[in-house]
């Protein structure tokens, strides 16, 4: 430890008359004022990414790992639960997504109207946001009990004989879905909310001259202009429902059997089995998935907007 | 002159190292050879009640050596936490964990001190010590007795329907017709506690060897497989029928173990395919009912076949990172748990449903039903044999979410049993084993 101290120091000595490579580079700092952020990010990202990529070509037991090329990639792609695991997560991040658009757009127009404590709802619609997502998968799934749940018994009351939410499993991953949404559309709203607030005054003042009425104000005023808020809705909430896991997980662990499996607890649940190598590979499909979804959409929706 | 206060910095450094290396060696010896264990055990009530047992039970034989009791997780995630822990050095000084093919998986010659040298290994029994050996060395000592995966039955309800004790599948099916009829829930299934879903395929066990003998070792070669083995298949199959005939209770998706004993000791379920040690849980809960639950194997194809699967004891092990004077107490505590003051103080603590893995520790006079239920089945020749994890290295790990599957209705049980299959090819290969 005391010689690296040492080291350092003359070394310090050799940079700091940088100003032999000024004229070339335009940057404002010398190198080695990236140094710290460089070695930060090498140590961090860059060099763990490399081996994963690495781990996943190997069969791994944490003690010691052999190589056996691409086999992981051929049994996951033949693992029978990643096949419904990839359709549950489309079906989740497209039902969620579409939800929170919808909602989230319909929330924020109640909420930049001219209603009572207006401050006060907004704050509420927010609140399930800051809640730990543990803590809420853990409450709805006692809400959920199919026979003691309370859900159930407010539905009994009014003679609706409710479904056994998250042990059926044609219901079990859109239950959890619903729950992902009641969380998640505080932020879509806050995020509309700033949208149409911005939008200026006089649009509106000009459409009432024409005498546009309420659905041409929100068709033709708010509904495009708030475009760039519904963009950054629909990529937050697509990539958050593509890689989803917690509150699947805390809800029903994927369960009954795989009907609720996600890629991502379909991994989790490989590595849980010590198959390490299988679960990195996994690891770096879910990271293509989801590029090769957000990247191209995010292009399209931005395109559109430049167009606009 | 401007390095000196970095020189002083790092010299400082040094002599606190040097010093707090020096007091951590000195503290293991503080107060006259006091030595504290740390002792992880597994979360279930029972293994939280054995443990502390010991722990005391220890302690007041050898004072100067304390154990500390800590829990960890059962399942998946508690194979992973061992697994991390062991791989990263970080162990605690003794360990309980599974014998057989979960043993297997920890890669016992790097990470477990062998205990050859120890007197007590001597007089272990052959079906245990095979469970916690590789390699021709041994690793653990066992934790409390042999157990059984069977039926649980409430004999109140067998009584008042006036009911034979089954041994062949259709008159299983035929009591459960009448316990239905009675208004009597015929078989309990807690799905929401997957494990407990397994019992039917892995506690049949005793009948596929009965049917194939060389089912394991064909098995742990790549040669037999669930889902081509008539024999084998069978537990699957047995799983589809009970749901389809709508034996189950009706919150068999959402119930958990808990549920399932209470049902079971109440009365409201007759019988709950179960390991016979939950028997502890329901005499610390339902102290009353206790004496009306007894067990039987479950129910073959062939009467005069029809046996019991047995599971070996769990084994408590010494991790590589436990050195020097912790050692020593550790060997000194593994050896108290596999003596005659090691089974009488976990009988204590949990009731003994089997016979004990070590030569020398009785059985107390007092057993419950389940435990005279038992015996018959280990004395008669060819009445039991041990489950397929430890005959065998491979355990699939999904297996719990396929049989809550196939006793849900989800997939049928030939689908069940073929995807059982793969996951267990991948698990063979995650172990290197030869032929996958």
């Amino acid at each position: 430890m005391a010689t690296t101290t040492i080291d350092k120091t003359p070394a310090r000595h050799r940079t700091a008359p940088g100003p032999a490579r000024h004229g070339r580079v335009h940057s404002p700092y010398p190198y080695w004022f990236y140094l710290p952020a460089a070695v930060i990010y090498g140590l961090l990202f860059i060099i763990p990414t490399i081996t994963a990529f690495y781990f996943s070509l190997t069969r791994w037991t944490i003690f010691d790992s052999k190589f056996i090329g691409f086999d992981n990639y051929v049994t996951f792609f033949s693992e029978p639960a990643l096949v419904s695991g990839l359709t549950h997560t489309l079906i989740y991040a497209v039902v969620t997504s579409g939800a929170k658009v919808v909602l989230g757009m319909l929330l924020a127009l109640l909420l930049t109207s001219r209603i009572v404590g207006r401050g006060f709802l907004r704050s509420v619609v927010f609140f399930p946001v800051l809640v730990s997502t543990i803590g809420v998968g853990l409450t709805f799934t006692v809400l959920m009990n199919p026979d003691q749940g309370l859900i159930n018994d407010a539905l009994g009351l009014i003679g609706i004989d409710g479904p056994a939410w998250l042990t059926d499993p044609r219901y079990a991953l859109l239950s959890v879905a619903l729950v992902d949404i009641w969380k998640g559309v505080g932020l879509a709203t806050v995020i509309y909310i700033a949208g149409i607030v911005s939008i200026p005054s006089e649009y509106f003042e000009a459409a009432k001259v024409d005498g546009a009425g309420a659905w041409d104000n929100f068709r033709r005023i708010i509904l495009p202009l708030a475009r760039p808020a519904t963009v950054t809705v629909i990529l937050l909430s697509l990539i958050g429902g593509l890689r989803s896991f917690d509150l699947i997980w805390a809800m029903t662990r994927g369960g009954p059997g795989f009907t609720s499996d996600v890629i991502a607890s379909v991994i989790y649940k490989q590595y849980q089995a010590g198959f390490y190598g299988l679960s990195t590979a996994g690891n770096v499909v879910l990271f293509l998935v989801v590029t090769a979804i957000v990247f191209p959409l995010s292009r399209f929706l931005n395109r559109k907007e430049a167009e606009l | 002159m401007r390095f000196r206060p970095l020189i002083l910095l790092a010299a400082t450094t040094l002599a606190l190292s040097a010093c707090s290396a020096g007091s951590l060696g000195s503290s293991d010896d503080e107060g006259g050879g006091k030595v504290a264990l740390s002792f992880l055990v597994d979360n279930s009530e029972d293994g939280v009640r054995i443990g502390e047992q010991l722990a005391k039970d220890f302690t007041a034989a050898n004072p100067d050596i304390t154990v500390n009791v800590e829990t960890r997780p059962q399942g998946g995630e508690g194979d992973n936490l061992i697994k991390t822990r062991l791989s990263t050095g970080d162990m605690t000084d003794v360990f309980q964990y599974n014998s057989g093919s979960l043993f297997q998986a920890l890669s016992p010659q790097k990470n477990l001190v062998a205990l050859d040298d120890q007197p007590w290994v001597g007089k272990l029994d052959d079906n245990f010590k095979i469970t916690v050996s590789t390699g021709g060395k041994t690793y653990g000592a066992p934790w409390s007795g042999f157990i059984a995966g069977a039926i649980m039955y409430n004999r109140a309800v067998y009584a008042r329907l006036n009911l034979q004790v089954p041994k062949t599948w259709s008159d299983f099916m035929a009591n459960n017709a009448k316990i239905k009829a009675a208004g009597v829930v015929p078989v309990i299934q807690t799905y929401q506690d997957t494990w407990t879903s397994q019992l039917f395929v892995l506690g049949d066990f005793h009948n596929v060897t009965a049917a194939e003998p060389d089912f394991p070792e064909k098995y742990t070669k790549n040669q037999a497989k669930y889902a081509t083995s008539t024999a084998a298949i069978k537990g699957f199959q047995h799983l589809q029928e009970v749901h389809d005939a709508g034996y189950l209770n009706k919150d068999f998706a959402s119930a958990k173990f808990d549920d399932g004993l209470k049902k079971l000791a109440k009365g409201e379920g007759a019988h709950y395919p179960m390991l016979s040690s939950a028997i502890s849980t329901i005499v610390a809960n339902f102290p009353d009912q206790a004496k009306d639950i007894g067990l039987f194997a479950i129910p073959s194809d062939d009467a005069a076949s029809n046996g019991l699967t047995v599971w070996s004891p769990a084994g408590v092990y010494i991790p590589t990172s436990t050195q020097g004077a912790k050692l020593d107490a550790a060997k000194k505590f593994l050896s108290f748990i596999a003596g005659p003051a090691g089974c009488a103080s976990a009988g204590t603590a949990s009731t003994p449903v089997g016979p004990y893995a070590v030569k020398g520790c009785e059985l107390p006079a007092d057993v419950t039903q389940v435990a005279k239920d038992t015996q018959p089945y280990l004395d008669r020749e060819g009445g039991s044999s041990l489950a397929l994890e430890f005959l065998s290295p491979i355990k699939g790990p999904a297996l719990e979410q396929i049989t809550v599957e196939v006793g849900s209705g989800i997939r049928k049980a030939a689908d069940g049993a073929a995807l059982y299959d793969k996951d267990v090819q991948k698990q063979a290969q995650q172990l290197g084993l030869e032929g996958w």
